[in-house]
């Protein structure tokens, strides 16, 4: 009987702690994908004329849109281009930053200096570098190589990719930080026997390093994978999404539709779409998680 | 729920309470938005302090609300929520939106007296175009203006052509421009001859080309457009011609933000930008320019643009009578004056101009005839229902062809096609 | 490390690390260069150029900027505290207590991982309308309070305190919550320095909802404030705005140069790794 009741009590302090945050994760994430998922039904309501259930249409018109399409690939695209380039260049700045090189604290402060800099401000410096004729890289390339003015963000081949390198340079700091607090704490011991043992580099860091780093990889990959999805705010001031749409994302998309052209309702049936590719990853990733990380 | 019945609740007190405290004075409440630098805010700022100033029967309240963009939405939003301003600068183009969304009152109703017709008549038609539908007007102008024409003189200099004559024709412009393109030794252009930008809203310049072609991209109902017209095609045909088949303009979309850089920096010597920029030009343009209108091809033409006052739904008859009179003050002469001087706005009736003032400010600076000027043979600015998303139709389109993606022909026609999917349930 | 002092490997790598490090530095470069030279030199870097303070000036008086930078302030401050509060609590619940729903509850937890509320920006948009919230500050950081990232974070670490240390603290007389604040806190603080930091990064540089959400100048974050400032129709002012990212920026970039190497620890000790 005792027993019971301590146990009842123990349910009741638990849920109570939880409650708070339950409250605010149901009403600012849970409930709002699901209403998200109601109202992509409904037509967008104008003026007098109300919300009215449209069954499947909005989802039959995302399916016929071409620029869902495109900016569904361009979303894919950029997180194939940015998630492998941002965590590769952060473990080899955090293999840099660990080592006793010349100038170390201001290796680490240049490699950081993005994750300050908020990226809609940063956006229009970028701009500068990008335009053609007097901007940087153009000065660059005429001045060193005599080569012709390129418009990377004013043709569709380039604007997406020029998108990437901004984002790139935004996120690589940031994550080294993470990779560096993994190096400072793996022990000397393991790399020092293996150089006895007459390992390159190369080896050890394939061997040793990298395999000791997987917790951290595993970690900043799901922050990266979050923000190849986030991660819209240059665009507004860098492209607007074009040249016709070349470089818009899919959460650029949404606020376009629901934000510029009053579209509650289709923004809605894409919002659902992203939910659904969210989701996808999601499953993925706590699989793998699952495996390397034991969270129970 | 709880929390808005009860936000309801106090509110309603709140609103008792002020009726009748003010049972004497109107409150007013109005948007503006700001989209050019220098000191439009301040001006507005003092301009409705001395109007309450002058009537202390008007408690007026100005609200600075961003950009035009955050301005619509924030009326739309506020007016949702049962609390719209009386009174809003919008963007011309937002007419069809705010009629869609049931949000504005037509000024005809206030504007019943003969002198009232009069006055109404005594806008530029030009801006009046963006403002009427329907038989009834729904905007009265106020922060308007077109794009025009900057070139470089010292370039023109340089190129052999006379510095103060401007291309007048589309031919002359090529032919300038064809001058005006400096390549280095390598084959590398430095300067090109001509610039239009079209990243963003490409619509609105590639407007002036369409214009001057004798075409119209939308009717004023705001529910049929033009794009697949045969001289909408030609325009766009030729908008890539000057990169492809003359090189006078640089390949791919051209950025609208570093214009007057470019401009500055020599790398253009012609741009098509807007008259907002004119103070801009004057300050750090380190060589001579001069301003002229669009060249022509069967006619001159432009696209209006800039923003209106409109009169929101959810007023009293009092608040809006009281906002209909500001109206009238703040466009006559000597307050448009002021409001022309500090931004580079368009004043938007031809009485303004007539002032002694503004003949000797326009004396000592010329360039700001050459928008007014134009007026006469511009054009209202695209401007249909669902207007955002049909015009960002027509600027995908634009940017396909620009950029080589689809020949002109088809991308109109597509945008064309997409248009009337949606327009149609609106006719 | 028993390597030579030199060698062509070391040099390679050195060279390569400047190389990069001084491509990752030349924005900030070039927004210090336009910030304190006249907007003639925007595109012409000759060391003649005259030094001004100019741009400093006219960022200042062109917009709030202190207005902003207070907002930004008050909104991370205001996320940080709630995310510590709320996100204690709930690791503290999933590692200490057994109840029902535990495992459910967690996974919904988990969820928002990857489902972060920048996604539903259209249905908290009608929420905060709901609460008539829409412009205030609060209604920027409210979706952001309940992280399930710093949920998942603070489980974690808790899990690894010996129950021992639990079980003591328990014997001499301490209540769940004073085992909370005696035991799980102190030794989690590596955790929240990291946490923080990820957080405050994010909330400074988050810039689309508050940019849905708040309308005038007495709720706009540095972000929003900054678009506003740069998108005006007359053509990019490089000079002016990067003094004001300058201006607004300042104070973090400083706070890092200080900080930066007990930041680091943390994040070792934070075992997130």
């Amino acid at each position: 009987m005792m027993r019971r009741m301590a146990l009842k009590r123990e349910w009741i302090h638990g849920w109570l702690l939880l409650l708070p945050a339950m409250v605010f994760l149901f009403a600012f994430t849970h409930i709002p994908a699901i209403t998200t998922f109601i109202n992509s039904f409904y037509s967008t309501p104008r003026g007098k004329r109300a919300a009215k259930f449209i069954g499947t249409a909005n989802y039959e018109r995302m399916f016929d849109d071409p620029v869902f399409w495109q900016v569904l690939w361009n979303n894919i695209w950029f997180a194939v281009g940015t998630i492998p380039l941002s965590i590769g260049l952060a473990i080899v700045m955090a293999l840099w930053v660990n080592e006793k090189m010349i100038g170390r604290s201001f290796l680490r402060m240049a490699f950081f200096t993005p994750t300050v800099l908020p990226l809609i401000a940063v956006a229009n410096i970028w701009m500068f570098f990008y335009t053609p004729g007097f901007g940087l890289f153009d000065q660059l390339r005429s001045g060193l190589f005599g080569l012709p003015s390129t418009n990377y963000l004013g043709s569709p081949d380039t604007a997406l990719n020029a998108i990437i390198v901004v984002t790139v340079w935004k996120e690589a700091g940031f994550f080294m930080i993470f990779y560096l607090a993994a190096l400072q704490a793996m022990p000397v011991s393991l790399k020092e026997a293996a150089q006895i043992e007459g390992a390159n580099r190369w080896t050890i860091f394939w061997r040793i390093t990298f395999p000791m780093l997987m917790p951290t990889t595993l970690f900043v990959t799901v922050n990266a994978v979050i923000n190849s999805f986030r991660l819209v705010d240059h665009i507004f001031i860098l492209t607007d999404g074009g040249p016709d749409n070349a470089s818009a994302l899919l959460l650029f998309y949404i606020y376009e539709t629901a934000f510029r052209f009053w579209e509650t309702g289709y923004g809605a049936t894409l919002t659902v779409a992203l939910l659904a590719l969210l989701s996808l990853l999601a499953i993925g990733q706590f699989f793998f998680f699952d495996k390397k990380v034991h969270y129970k | 729920m709880l929390k808005s019945t009860l936000m309801k609740a106090v509110a309603t007190t709140a609103l008792c309470f002020s009726t009748w405290a003010s049972a004497q004075a109107v409150d007013l409440q109005f948007y503006f938005p700001v989209a050019v630098g220098g000191k439009a805010a301040d001006t507005i700022q003092e301009l409705t302090s001395e109007y309450a100033a002058a009537h202390p029967d008007v408690n007026i309240d100005a609200v600075y609300t961003g950009s035009y963009q955050d301005t619509v939405a924030k009326v739309i939003t506020a007016s949702r929520g049962g609390n719209p301003p009386q009174l809003s600068v919008i963007l011309s183009t937002d007419t069809f939106t705010l009629i869609d969304e049931d949000l504005v009152v037509p000024f005809d109703d206030y504007l019943t007296s003969e002198e009232d017709k009069k006055w109404l008549d005594g806008f530029y038609p030009a801006f009046m175009e963006n403002s009427q539908t329907g038989g009834k007007t729904y905007g009265i102008p106020f922060q308007r203006s077109t794009p025009v024409m900057y070139w470089n003189k010292e370039a023109f200099k340089e190129a052999g052509l006379d510095p103060e004559v401007a291309p007048q024709t589309w031919d002359e412009m090529v032919e300038f421009g064809k001058k005006l393109t400096k390549k280095d030794d390598s084959g590398n252009v430095t300067q090109w001859g001509v610039r239009i930008p079209s990243s963003g809203f490409p619509y609105w310049l590639f407007q002036g080309l369409a214009i001057e072609n004798g075409a119209i991209l939308a009717n004023s109902d705001g529910n049929k457009t033009n794009f697949d017209d045969p001289k909408v095609v030609e325009a766009l045909e030729f908008m890539v011609d000057l990169s492809t088949k003359y090189e006078v303009m640089a390949p791919g979309i051209i950025e609208w933000g570093s214009t007057p850089k470019a401009f500055f920096e020599r790398e253009s010597a012609i741009v098509w930008t807007s008259t907002g920029n004119l103070t801009n030009m004057r300050d750090n343009a380190p060589f001579d320019f001069g301003v002229a209108m669009f060249p022509e091809k069967i006619q001159r033409g432009a696209p209006t643009g800039g923003g209106n006052f409109y009169l929101l739904k959810g007023a009293s008859e009092e608040q809006t009578q009281a906002a209909v009179e500001f109206v009238k003050w703040i466009t006559a002469p000597q307050q448009s004056m002021k409001w022309t001087k500090a931004t580079g706005y368009v004043a938007p009736r031809p009485e303004t101009w007539e002032t002694a003032e503004m003949k000797e400010y326009a004396a000592g600076f010329p360039q700001v005839l050459v928008a007014r000027d134009q007026l006469e043979f511009a054009k209202a600015e695209l401007s249909t229902y669902q207007n955002q998303r049909v015009t960002s139709l027509l600027n995908d389109a634009l940017a396909a062809a620009i950029t080589g993606k689809s020949d002109a022909a088809t991308a109109l026609e597509k945008a064309q096609a997409d248009a009337d999917a949606i327009l149609s349930e609106y006719r | 490390m028993n390597r030579p002092a030199f060698s062509v490997d070391r040099l390679l790598n050195t060279s390569a690390a400047w190389l990069l490090a001084l491509l990752w530095f030349l924005p900030l470069c070039y927004a210090v260069w336009t910030a304190f030279h006249p907007a003639a030199f925007e595109a012409h870097f000759v060391l003649t150029a005259p030094l001004t303070l100019e741009n400093f000036e006219e960022a200042w008086a062109a917009a709030p900027f202190a207005r902003y930078f207070f907002n930004t302030f008050l909104l991370v401050t205001l996320i940080l505290i709630c995310q510590f509060v709320l996100c204690t609590l709930a690791a503290y619940a999933f590692v200490r207590f057994d109840f029902p729903g535990r495992t459910i509850l967690f996974t919904l937890v988990l969820l928002q991982l990857l489902v972060m509320p920048d996604i539903l920006m259209v249905e908290n948009y009608k929420t905060m309308r709901l609460l008539d919230l829409v412009d205030t500050i609060p209604a920027i950081a409210l979706p952001y309070i309940a992280s399930g990232f710093g949920i998942f974070l603070l489980r974690q670490t808790f899990m690894t305190i010996p129950k021992e240390l639990d079980e003591a603290a328990r014997i001499e007389g301490a209540s769940f919550m004073g085992v909370l604040s005696k035991v799980y806190i102190p030794l989690a603080k590596p955790t929240y320095l990291a946490y923080g930091l990820v957080s405050v990064s994010h909330h400074w540089n988050n810039f689309l909802w508050p940019l849905i959400v708040t309308n005038s100048e007495d709720t706009r974050p540095v972000t929003v404030g900054l678009s506003i400032f740069s998108a005006i129709d007359s053509g990019v002012e490089w000079s002016v705005i990067n003094a004001a990212t300058l201006m607004t920026s300042g104070p973090l970039l400083i706070g890092f140069l200080l900080f930066q190497r007990q930041f680091v620890q943390s994040f070792m000790r934070a075992g997130i790794k």
